[in-house]
């Protein structure tokens, strides 16, 4: 080894701790970037084989009922490799000692072999046998959830009628990776099943023998999507058919998307802030050092090494550290990525992990970590390309402040030469004090948005269950109903209020864009579940006219005025089209609302009703529950507080828990930002400090100096950091927003106060370790050394 | 002329009278530095007593341990071992925050690289003292003392080697000090800004009265002082009184 790399592992030791901080900022920005794509990379290669391996299909096409020999037909569609029907229905799991009915999806299997198409993967006991029509898989998460197991009975009531089914294993599917009760949008392993039947034993239990109510198709890779839907749509017209779609809207998968691509653009959009701020404290830090060692480089050239030699030493001290806290970052990174994907398994119930790290996060890493150092380090190496042998040996001038100005006279009955000083030395250097101040405004910026980020998730909770839905229990029937049924409803003791709801499933189209979704027929004067302007005001209906949530209205591109195209897939499948009446503020779903009159009237269905809202006795609960499970034409009882609970739970576990990391990594960059700015400030002025202790300055006066600066700076800092926070939520919560839920980026002062206080300590915990730092300096080293 | 006479008595007799109020007195004071086989003993038990109002010249080569005596008697260091007295106070005993006070009350320094602010004009720079300063005269006065006043407005970047350890020395003496520590004044300076200095040194300690404390190993300097205090090893070799002080002018550089 050479001497100058001996001189600079040497140099690496001694500003050790510097190293270490910034290293450790470059290893968050590569840690973060490693993990995330880690994630997003295992997530899509875990789904992409567990689809192709249990054979997922490309198209569903839901019908009402088709003849079995039509599945042929669906087959010869040009572009299909495969086809295959299959029989779904809706079914009510009575659990002895739940007085709620659980909701369930029955779906067959053929009676003999494996489906062609949406095979299911078995977790425990055995397959199906032929010829036993008492046999059932469950979904392993929801017996998992309610304690069942293979050879437990299950009382099941589907198509109205009630039937004791045995359990003979567990099994999970790709299609149900994300599961929810149908209308429902959170998914509650408890409350939500899947039974998997013989083919023959279900179509007997909803009346399709010989036929088909779901179609699936698998498509070559030079399909034409559009063109297979429409053909499916075309073959099936005349029995009912509900719309082909292809998978990407496929709930479950749609959910799973939702959650990789958020995953993926924060990939691409948080590491980059963690390294531009590396980059920068690493500037400061090196060319404070080629600074102090003027004389060396002078010596070092007067010997006759190069300029590029030399430039070439402190570049490379600046890429090991870049280096160095890049490679930190891959491995941790990984670390983190294997601790995190398992998260995201259990929350996705893949039955397998490949766990797949992408090669090219490394590389992006390091070269954007050492490319961001080196663009800091070009600087410094400009600097030493310019000292000559000679000047270098000189000891440097006084730095220059004939130019900070001298504020005039006013000014100097005013301040203390203390403050001139700070106050020179902001104006001096405005340039390293506008950095200071933008890093720690960063920080600012970030704790608010986090912190804003943690109170839209509140409200997004908040808003939605007691401000939107002001009900307790909704009930949701098998079919549309007379709504004599509510009078049913509220003949239960207990129930205080009901307010009828139809729900029908449509087709969206305006222009070029269209979205699968469900109207809500809304009494004129809704009470319990209404649609609220952003003043969360009630918007009320208009006959004539549709509410479209905010982000469906996104989804659409449409505006309040427009026309909007309603296809509806139930019963006559009226298309309308009707104009916008305005937009509501929704943070759960994209739902639309229409007065229900309008809707019925469209379905040529007058007083028909699908579920109903209920505001009930609490006292009176269990026996409620009890009366609508008897009830046969209850397919489904939710409760909002275990709704409210399932979506908090959701939104800590899944994408939402995130927000967690991301605060906590705000709070780490914000702390090193200011330490870091406290430590140059104190490095840059040790000497100076010390000469003012040496005559006669006591340590809370010469504290003040250094201090008073990054107080200065701070307070600056805190509007500014407050202004980027407040553009920097609306990104941020934009990223937090999902199909499933949208996170709005509220102004709230607490967030501000919130992050005022936490740069405010991390400035005070700073300023203390350097000031702990400043009192045992040693006076008189500092005053020998000539910097 | 009888009068003369007697005053110059008088003077004469002050002598003794000085040796019995000494500004400084140590007894058997130690420095060392480090541990076991690495110990450095800076200070090898030193007594000495340093009378008011006079000028002394610590001579020694570097590493003597003049440059520590000077530290420690300044309230900058503490002794590991011995006693420090300044006037009848025990330094050694005294607390951080003491020893502040006693820095900013009593004591002006005078360094090598002049230590000034660069962020304060030389005003500021006396300013910056002047305003802690129990009893300080006007920077303006300070200033003209080392006939800087035309350059009160100057930042330091602006001023020449000479003139920044001329405002150095202003500011150590605009607070009226007691002692003024001078640590190789003219270390950084030519032979001509060299003279200035030790002719500012010289003016100071004959109208302020301070005693003044000069560190160096130029020899040469010796030749201004009242009492020159030779050093090596960190003990002291011998202390000579000068009969006659020579004027900076006339030193031999």
């Amino acid at each position: 080894m050479n001497s100058l790399n001996r001189k600079l592992l040497r140099d690496l030791w001694r500003i050790k701790g510097q190293a270490v901080a910034i290293g450790a900022v470059i290893a968050v920005g590569v840690l973060m970037l490693v993990m995330m794509t880690g994630l997003v990379t295992s997530l899509d290669e875990t789904r992409r084989t567990y689809y192709e391996r249990y054979r997922l299909a490309d198209v569903f096409v839901p019908v009402n009922r088709a003849p079995e020999h039509r599945i042929t037909d669906l087959a010869a569609i040009p572009g299909v490799s495969s086809a295959e029907g299959r029989v779904v229905g809706s079914a009510l799991i009575d659990l002895p000692g739940r007085d709620l009915p659980l909701q369930a999806q029955a779906v067959s299997l053929p009676d003999f072999g494996t489906p062609r198409l949406n095979d299911i993967y078995l977790t425990d006991g055995r397959r199906l046998e032929s010829g036993n029509a008492n046999e059932i898989l469950l979904l392993k998460s929801f017996a998992a959830a309610n304690g069942l197991r293979p050879g437990d009975s299950l009382s099941v009531t589907m198509n109205g009628k009630r039937r004791s089914l045995r359990i003979v294993g567990l099994a999970q599917a790709p299609e149900f990776l994300y599961t929810t009760a149908p209308g429902e949008l959170i998914t509650d392993d408890a409350g939500f099943g899947v039974i998997w039947m013989s083919r023959t034993a279900l179509a007997a239990a909803y009346d399709m023998e010989g036929a088909f109510n779901e179609a699936l198709l698998s498509v070559g890779l030079d399909a034409r999507l559009p063109a297979v839907l429409d053909a499916a749509d075309r073959i099936l017209e005349s029995y009912g058919g509900l719309g082909a779609y292809g998978r990407e809207d496929q709930t479950s998968n749609r959910f799973v998307s939702e959650e990789i691509d958020g995953l993926r653009a924060s990939s691409t959009s948080v590491p980059p802030i963690f390294l531009a701020v590396a980059a920068f404290l690493l500037y400061i830090v090196i060319s404070r050092l080629v600074e102090s060692e003027r004389e060396q480089i002078g010596l070092i050239k007067a010997f006759g090494y190069t300029d590029f030699e030399v430039g070439s030493h402190y570049f490379k001290l600046i890429i090991a550290i870049a280096a160095g806290g890049a490679a930190a970052g891959c491995l941790f990174g990984i670390a983190a990525g294997r601790a995190m994907i398992h998260l995201y398994l259990e929350y996705y119930k893949f039955p397998f992990l490949i766990f797949q790290l992408d090669p090219a996060s490394f590389v992006t890493g390091f070269l954007v970590s050492v490319g961001a150092a080196s663009a800091g380090g070009l600087l410094v190496l400009r600097r030493v390309f310019a000292l000559t042998p000679a000047s270098a040996m000189r000891p440097p001038a006084p730095p220059d402040y004939s130019r900070t100005g001298r504020f005039g006279q006013a000014l100097n009955f005013v301040l203390d030469q203390p403050s001139r000083m700070v106050l020179r030395r902001l104006t001096r250097q405005p340039g390293r004090m506008i950095g200071a101040m933008i890093g720690i405004a960063a920080g600012m910026a970030l704790s608010v948005a986090m912190i804003g980020i943690m109170a839209g998730f509140d409200q997004t909770v908040e808003q939605t269950f007691t401000v939107i839905d002001r009900s307790d229990v909704t009930v949701t029937f098998n079919e549309a109903v007379s709504n004599k049924a509510v009078f049913e409803l509220q003949r239960i003791p207990g129930v205080i209020e009901v307010e009828p709801i139809r729900i029908v499933p449509v087709i969206f189209r305006h222009g070029l864009q269209s979205h699968r979704g469900a109207v809500n027929g809304l009494v004129p004067l809704p009470r319990l579940n209404r649609a609220v302007d952003s003043e969360l005001a009630t918007i009320h209906l208009r006959k004539g006219g549709i509410i479209l949530a905010q982000a469906l209205a996104d989804i659409l591109a449409i505006y309040p005025g427009e026309l909007l195209t309603v296809e509806v897939r139930e019963g006559r499948r009226p298309i309308i089209s009707i104009p916008v009446a305005g937009v509501a503020e929704t943070l759960l779903g994209s739902p639309a609302f229409i007065e229900m009159e309008v809707l019925n009237r469209a379905l040529h269905e007058p007083n028909r009703i699908s579920g109903a809202y209920l505001r009930i006795d609490s006292m009176m609960e269990g026996k409620i529950y009890r009366t609508l499970k008897d009830m046969p034409t209850v397919a489904g009882v939710s409760v909002k507080n275990n709704a409210r609970a399932a979506l908090q739970k959701q939104m800590d576990t899944g994408a939402g828990m995130m927000r967690f990391v991301m605060a906590a990594i705000a709070g780490v960059i914000t702390f090193g930002i200011i330490y870091n700015a406290a430590r140059i400030a104190y490095a840059e002025r040790a000497r100076d400090l010390a000469s003012l202790r040496v005559i006669g300055f006591t340590k809370g006066e010469v504290a003040f100096v250094l201090l008073g600066e990054l107080v200065v700076i701070t307070i600056v800092a805190l509007p500014v950091g407050s202004l980027i926070g407040y553009y920097l939520s609306f990104a941020i919560a934009a990223g937090f927003s999902s199909d499933l839920y949208q996170i709005p980026a509220i102004f709230s002062p607490e967030s501000y106060g919130a992050a005022a206080l936490a740069v405010i300590a991390a400035t005070i915990i700073s300023g203390w370790l350097v000031k702990h730092d400043m009192d045992r300096a040693d006076l008189v080293s500092a005053l020998k050394t000539r910097e | 002329m009888k009068m003369d006479v007697s005053t110059k008595e008088i003077i004469v007799q002050d002598q003794p009278l000085k040796k019995s109020s000494p500004a400084f007195t140590t007894k058997a004071l130690t420095k060392t530095y480090g541990e076991g086989a690495a110990a450095v003993h800076a200070l090898r038990g030193v007594d000495l007593e340093i009378p008011s109002g006079e000028m002394v010249v610590l001579l020694g080569p570097s590493g003597s341990g003049k440059s520590t005596l000077l530290n420690i008697i300044g309230g900058l260091d503490r002794a590991s071992e011995g006693t420090v007295f300044f006037q009848d106070q025990e330094l050694s005993d005294m607390t951080d925050e003491q020893l502040t006070r006693y820095r900013r009350d009593h004591v002006g320094f005078v360094f090598q690289f002049y230590n000034l602010m660069p962020s304060l004009t030389a005003h500021e720079n006396v300013e910056l003292v002047t305003e802690i300063a129990s009893d300080p005269m006007d920077p303006e006065e300070a200033l003209g003392l080392v006939g800087l006043r035309d350059r009160a407005d100057h930042f330091p970047s602006q001023l020449s080697g000479g003139e920044q350890q001329r405002v150095a020395i202003a500011r150590a003496v605009a607070k009226q000090p007691t002692v003024l520590f001078c640590d190789e004044p003219t270390g950084a300076l030519d032979s001509i800004t060299g003279r200035t200095v030790l002719q500012v040194l010289k003016d100071i300690n004959e109208n302020l009265g301070a005693t003044v404390l000069i560190v160096t190993h130029a020899a040469a300097t010796a030749d201004m002082a009242d009492r020159v205090i030779h050093f090596a090893d960190g003990a002291i070799r011998e202390i000579v009184v000068n009969k006659t002080k020579l004027d900076p002018e006339d030193i031999k550089w």
